[in-house]
């Protein structure tokens, strides 16, 4: 089982419970995870951005080699991103980035998101855009940040025709001509750990392609059962539910990351 | 009616059986991790549910597919409230309506679904009525109040008392909303100051808050009031928390269906860092303990 969502590193707003790199690989290793795509939760306001990656791509190689993969942030609203980039490939190894555009101030409609977009694609890498990390409703009260408004997205992907894009954490968005357009594109893939409603990866399947259904649990902010549950409450059996706990996301890095 | 009997499953040779059914290395661990974690697991009474989301024309449909849903997930009882689609502030015309649903809903599962008179306080006599109506004189087992006046107002002590009278179990939505509150949206506080007003009588907190941190702070020296886990972000740390401020005893596992999935709610029971013994009082035995007076004078076997 590939979980494309965890995190490591701190949680600025709680103490987490497998906040430590051994404890995190221990604890997902318990419940059957073969490989977590890993980001860093210091990523989301450290604005030594570089340092960030270095720790995370250190701490995965200590911790969980082959195991842990890391997935630098990069803030394309901080000077020279490009070098963050440019060392997440070449320097760090790393197999994709990871985007947090509403906790580093920016709109989709950025000129800087296009350029970071393609920059990524040309270096083969993945990219997971986030679009919350917690609901709205319970965030810390001086540190509001609303959800990435997607509406530029469509445009962006137009222009970027050999983009590979991870949805995480995403709710409520597959409506509207940007939704419809989301959903229809091959080159989108979905999780579902914010995907509420009762048999939800059932229903988003009617929309969404199987093959772009990836199982993600935003571990360890999340409860990791919650998304497994979904599997079961969405009554996934045999090749689909192989696909969306493996194979989709097996797929999507090319299997250039084999164990 | 169907339950999934997971208590039997580990009876089964798994490894025989998973590689008989030709599965993967992948889905033998999942299938294994599965199986494991329920073997351990309580029966579960979902406190929290409601018809709206469920796909179905009538009531009925609508509890059919819940109750699909639910099997799947080894979930036992269920307790219903409100109709759909979701009134803020019903009429008493609306609130029978409401309730005629839930009565329609409940009817064909009188062991596994248990219905929540839905009340509003800006309609006293109504709501007294629609207590006698479906609780006293009706199947009924419990009380919801929802978001049209706060816990604190004083219209709420005449339907406390009779609630109480009648052994309905009392559940009332809160939230700490960041960025606030909706007019007649109560928070876990306004609850406080009601079950102050009526210290011998258990209530749930619905939501717990949303914001848990604050809301199980809230409700910590209370000890009549209940913490409902339902509806908000599988966040991790809530249930432990709840357990460690308030005692597991006053914990109550619920979902928030449709609108929330079985699985996301479940999955902060199932994945809590606390003792079996906690998670089965969590997972039913609290809600069983709450509703037992009410429906053993019912007549109804649980």
């Amino acid at each position: 089982m590939i979980d494309t969502n965890v995190n490591m590193h701190q949680w600025p707003f709680r103490r987490l419970a497998a906040g430590d790199p051994a404890d995190l690989v221990g604890q997902l290793r318990k419940k059957g995870v073969t490989q977590a795509w890993t980001g860093s939760l210091d990523g989301l306001l450290d604005r030594d951005i570089t340092a960030v990656n270095a720790r995370l791509a250190a701490d995965c190689r200590r911790h969980g080699p082959e195991f842990l993969l890391p997935f630098g942030s990069i803030n394309p609203m901080l000077p020279d991103w490009e070098g963050d980039l440019r060392r997440c490939r070449e320097q760090h190894r790393m197999p994709g980035i990871r985007l947090h555009p509403n906790y580093h101030g920016y709109k989709l409609n950025h000129p800087a998101f296009p350029l970071l977009l393609r920059n990524a694609a040309d270096s083969n890498l993945l990219v997971q855009l986030v679009f919350c990390m917690e609901d709205e409703r319970t965030q810390h009260p001086l540190v509001r940040v609303p959800n990435v408004d997607l509406a530029p997205l469509p445009g962006v992907l137009r222009d970027t025709p050999n983009l590979r894009l991870m949805l995480l954490n995403w709710k409520n968005v597959l409506i509207g001509e940007e939704g419809r357009f989301l959903a229809r594109t091959n080159r989108v893939s979905f999780d579902f750990a914010m995907l509420e409603g009762v048999g939800g990866v059932e229903r988003l399947r009617k929309s969404v392609p199987i093959e772009r259904i990836v199982f993600g649990s935003h571990f360890p902010l999340f409860y990791f059962d919650s998304a497994l549950l979904k599997v079961k409450e969405s009554a996934l059996e045999g090749p689909d539910k192989e696909a969306v706990l493996d194979g989709n996301a097996h797929r999507l890095l090319g299997g250039s990351h084999d164990l | 009616m169907m339950f999934l009997q997971w208590d039997l499953v580990p009876m089964i040779n798994r490894r025989s059986f998973l590689t008989k059914c030709g599965a993967s290395y992948t889905a033998q661990m999942l299938v294994a991790d599965a199986v494991a974690a329920d073997s351990a697991s309580a029966p579960i009474w979902d406190l929290h549910c409601h018809l709206s989301g469920f796909d179905g024309n009538t009531p009925e449909e609508k509890m059919a597919q819940m109750i699909l849903s639910a099997d799947r997930l080894g979930i036992d009882r269920l307790c219903t409230f409100m109709g759909y689609p979701h009134l803020e502030n019903p009429t008493p015309d609306q609130l029978r309506a409401q309730n005629n649903q839930v009565l329609a809903a409940i009817k064909g599962w009188p062991t596994r679904a248990f219905g929540f008179v839905y009340l509003n306080p800006k309609y006293l006599k109504a709501s007294l009525d629609e207590l006698n109506r479906c609780v006293r004189d009706g199947p009924m087992v419990g009380m919801k109040l929802w978001i049209a006046v706060r816990a604190n107002a004083p219209e709420l002590d005449p339907i406390i008392e009779r609630a109480a009278a009648l052994q309905a179990v009392i559940f009332q939505h809160t939230w700490f909303k960041t960025g606030g509150n909706m007019p007649g949206e109560s928070s876990p506080s306004d609850l406080v100051e009601l079950a102050r007003r009526h210290p011998s009588v258990p209530m749930i907190c619905g939501h717990t808050g949303g914001n848990w941190e604050l809301g199980i702070r809230a409700i910590r020296t209370v000890r009549t009031l209940y913490a409902d886990i339902a509806g908000s972000d599988p966040t991790a740390g809530f249930v432990e928390m709840a357990v460690r401020e308030l005692g597991a005893e006053r914990v109550i596992y619920g979902s928030d269906v449709g609108g929330r999935s079985f699985a996301s709610q479940l999955g902060k029971v199932k994945g809590a860092n606390i003792d079996n013994s906690s998670r089965a009082l969590i997972l039913s035995g609290n809600l069983r303990r709450l509703l037992l007076p009410i429906l053993n004078a019912k007549g109804v076997r649980a």
